[in-house]
């Protein structure tokens, strides 16, 4: 279960980040938006090394409260979205429109490169979005790893999740406009939220009946709650338009 | 000053996201079930019944707007 979330979730973000290089590196110069990434990668790499040492010296219920309070902020920020596209009240995220708007932006701006950058705007935006969207890779990896006590499945499930996600980005050299990303969020989405409630609950010195059993309740109950929600708002919604 | 403005905004975005509301709900329900645990309450009840609020409220002003 840890590795298939942390894959899902990490495939989400480096799909939109691959958009980012993708349009980057087509409409300015592959060079600049591939610096971009590795310096970008390299600065993930430092924040991950000087960040995860230091969580694992906060007692397992401090951390608990803390990082499942986080990560159920973020499930249901995620869920919410979710569930506002699958209803119909926000658009579905399109990778192919993002691109043609990335693509629009990048051939908008101005040129001019600083030292070994020959397009400083290609490396900024490449360097923007690969930070940001690691970043959030890296927060899942190491509060899942950390709590799961299992730090090298989560690695090993982000790591699984960007070599694919790269692979066919590089062989299709396209925005992947199939990837149901909407499914995979509502998805992710619940995951955070039912390992955020879970560590975060216990974090507060509350026991779950039934323990670590618990999860596997809390999972389908807040999958059921984030589809019982999303199908009110859709019925909601054609009631609306049809009145 | 501009860059710091910025730096303070990303990690805003971050954390906190599209709904300010929801993240403070988070933090209130965590707060008032450590309270209830100290007072030698188990109320492991009270964050699940306040995720079913918080998305519900969320989404109703979402699509009210």
């Amino acid at each position: 279960m840890l590795f298939a979330t942390v894959f899902v979730a990490c495939a989400v973000e480096a799909v939109e980040a691959l958009t980012i290089v993708l349009a980057v590196g087509t409409s300015r110069h592959w060079g600049s938006a591939l610096q971009g990434t590795g310096a970008a990668l390299v600065a993930l790499a430092a924040t991950v090394g000087a960040l995860g040492p230091a969580i694992g010296l906060i007692p397992l219920g401090a951390l608990r409260l803390v990082v499942g309070g986080l990560l159920l902020v973020f499930g249901l920020q995620w869920l919410r979205k979710a569930v506002l596209r699958a209803s119909g009240h926000k658009e579905l995220h399109d990778e192919e429109a993002r691109y043609a708007r990335q693509v629009a932006a990048a051939e908008a701006a101005g040129t001019g490169g600083r030292g070994v950058v020959r397009d400083w705007y290609a490396f900024t935006l490449s360097f923007k979005g690969v930070f940001l969207e690691g970043l959030e890779v890296a927060f899942i990896v190491v509060t899942f790893g950390t709590n799961q006590h299992d730090v090298p499945v989560a690695v090993l499930g982000a790591a699984a999740a960007v070599a694919v996600v790269a692979g066919v980005g590089v062989a299709v050299r396209a925005p992947l406009a199939k990837v149901p990303e909407n499914t995979m969020k509502f998805a992710v989405g619940t995951m955070l939220t039912a390992f955020g409630l879970f560590w975060s609950t216990e974090g507060t010195g509350a026991d779950w009946p039934g323990g670590d059993v618990a999860v596997l309740v809390i999972v389908p109950a807040v999958a059921a709650l984030a589809a019982g929600c999303a199908a009110l708002l859709r019925r909601d919604n054609t009631t609306g338009a049809a009145g | 000053m501009r860059r710091l403005r910025a730096f303070g905004a990303f990690w805003y975005d971050f954390v906190v996201g599209d709904d300010w509301r929801i993240a403070l709900g988070v933090v209130l329900a965590l707060g008032a079930t450590a309270a209830l645990v100290a007072a030698g309450v188990n109320a492991w009840w009270l964050p699940p019944a306040a995720v079913v609020a918080l998305l519900a409220l969320s989404l109703h002003r979402a699509v009210r707007r």
